[in-house]
């Protein structure tokens, strides 16, 4: 592992962790135009999501005179450690530094880092949406994060490693293998990303109205630069789990060297198969309702059952002799 | 044993084994009467795929013909006789939740952990690579009597009978390349016959409690009598 550990590799590495917080905007303004046009709307420009943002960054951070010293931090560190988080999945080649010092289990924990402050924001000025929304974050998350790690476990025990970009680097070389534990892991995975992300059958992102919000109640007391950092990093996160399950389950085309044309492809392909992604989840939330907030536990429920069974046919039909 | 060296054709065979386990959960924690049918016909239609792709892998000829036989009675036959059983009752709209679905859920995982410790000291054998398939069927097997310990509908039931049979085929194939051809038809025979006996019963039981929840069988009845 030292050698990933050189000058062109700490460059790549920094240069893809800005590439997530660069392309975040544009996956979230995808998904809505393609959102839009199934439901024969023309829809907002792809950049629009970036529009948003620069407004916000320009506008007066207003802050409530009840709010703690907290309340002013928890968009840093959110964002600060949903980059962390996001720098740690190969984006365009593995065996980057930052996959060498990081592995699976840091990338849930950085996360669970980054819901927990959310959360104690949420409850900081003591509005009772903010409480509401915390609570409810927080059910989702401990309810997600066992079916997500269970996952993972799954993709741990077939590469023999935690780490994520010798996970990759097992796939690229072991070519195309149908595994009963990866389509159960794939199916716990996306469950987890839709509930993790706020996406429709468990949050609406859109919603500012009803009492259903979750995400959305948390940040209802930020404004200005915070708001923006806070919605970046949803953002960011959403990318996250769609560069995992793409790079992951479909590791085809990731650059495996440091060369300008591994990088190129790396990105075309990654590029490619986020939009793929980004239509079906489109697709998925025009099709579906949300759910009511206690079928949620349900359908984690279910992740955690997929999770599960991809572990276990993992031994049984796959080590079994 | 490592998967990748196994052909694509056998690597397939795996999947679908897999889904049909999967079904299987499905199938327990369905609480729609249609969707679980539903299950069922899918889980009925991925035993009938590992059939022909057993029969394709190994050249076994006369798997076709019961991969066929499946496919019309399991996938298309015995859904479609349900279905039409459960409009006749009208229990279309009937929905029937588990006293507490994640501890039955759990029992099932359970189960699948004991079949695999059941079958352990038979796959050390290796014989063939659908060996691993026989804990799978051997689960299925299981939680299709899980099912109906827990459902106290008796078409639920039905459903988790006709499931154990799925199990039981896919043992039969996996493990020994399918029964003699005359067995297979005698047992699907049964199973036809299963079905329309069962759908009698179910006119029956309904016309005396007025309900298919088969707990409401076990009260005494005074009245009983003079009907």
């Amino acid at each position: 592992m030292d050698n990933y550990l050189t000058l062109p590799g700490w460059v790549l590495a920094v240069f893809q962790s800005c590439l997530y917080i660069a392309l975040a905007p544009l996956l979230v303004g995808w998904v809505r135009k393609v959102k839009a046009r199934l439901q024969n709307r023309r829809g907002a420009p792809l950049l629009q999501a970036y529009r948003d943002l620069y407004k916000l960054l320009a506008k007066e951070a207003r802050v409530a005179h009840t709010a703690s010293p907290l309340f002013r931090a928890a968009p840093y560190i959110v964002f600060t450690a949903t980059w962390m988080a996001a720098a740690t999945v190969p984006l365009l080649v593995v065996d980057l530094p930052t996959a060498a010092i990081a592995d699976i289990i840091v990338l849930v924990g950085l996360l669970a880092l980054a819901r927990v402050f959310l959360a104690l924001a949420g409850m900081d000025v003591g509005t009772a949406f903010g409480g509401m929304g915390a609570s409810r974050e927080m059910l989702i998350g401990a309810l997600a994060e066992p079916a997500m790690l269970m996952a993972v476990f799954t993709l741990a025990m077939t590469a023999h490693s935690t780490n994520l970009s010798s996970v990759i680097d097992y796939h690229l070389v072991d070519g195309f293998v149908l595994r009963p534990s990866y389509l159960f892991a794939l199916g716990g995975l996306v469950l987890v990303a839709v509930a993790e992300s706020g996406r429709i059958p468990i949050d609406n992102p859109t919603t500012h109205l009803e009492l259903t919000m979750i995400h959305e109640a948390m940040l209802l007391e930020y404004s200005g630069r915070h708001l923006a950092l806070m919605e970046w990093s949803a953002q960011i996160k959403l990318l996250l789990y769609g560069t995992l399950i793409a790079n992951v389950f479909f590791p085809w085309g990731i650059g495996r060297g440091f060369g300008a044309a591994a990088l190129g492809l790396g990105l075309a392909a990654v590029l490619a198969k986020l939009a793929a992604l980004g239509a079906i989840l489109a697709v998925g939330e025009t099709v579906l309702a949300k759910m009511r907030l206690f079928r949620a536990p349900e359908f984690l429920n279910l992740a955690l059952l997929l999770s599960l069974l991809g572990l276990l046919s993992h031994v049984i039909l796959e080590v079994g002799a | 044993m490592n998967l990748g060296l196994l052909p694509l054709l056998q690597q397939l065979v795996l999947v679908l084994a897999a889904i049909v386990l999967f079904l299987s959960f499905v199938l327990l924690a369905q609480n729609r009467l249609i969707s679980a049918i539903h299950a069922f016909a899918w889980q009925g239609a991925l035993v009938a795929a590992v059939t022909t792709v057993v029969a394709a892998t190994g050249h076994i000829h006369h798997l076709y013909f019961s991969a066929a036989l499946t496919l019309a009675l399991k996938a298309l036959l015995i859904p479609w006789m349900l279905h039409r059983l459960v409009r006749r009752l009208e229990l279309e709209r009937h929905t029937e939740s588990l006293q507490s679905p994640t501890l039955v859920t759990m029992a099932a995982v359970a189960l699948v952990i004991f079949s695999y410790w059941l079958v352990l000291p038979m796959i050390q054998e290796e014989l063939a690579f659908t060996r691993n398939i026989v804990a799978i069927s051997l689960a299925v097997v299981l939680i299709g009597l899980l099912m109906m310990v827990f459902r106290t509908q008796a078409v639920a039931q039905v459903l988790g009978f006709m499931s154990m049979e799925n199990g039981l085929f896919l043992a039969a194939v996996s493990a020994t390349g399918g029964m003699p051809l005359v067995v297979e038809l005698g047992v699907a025979f049964d199973v036809l016959v299963a079905m329309v006996l069962f759908g009698v019963f179910f006119l029956q039981i309904r016309e005396s409690i007025d309900s298919l929840d088969v707990d409401r069988l076990n009260r005494l009845r005074e009245t009983g009598g003079d009907q």
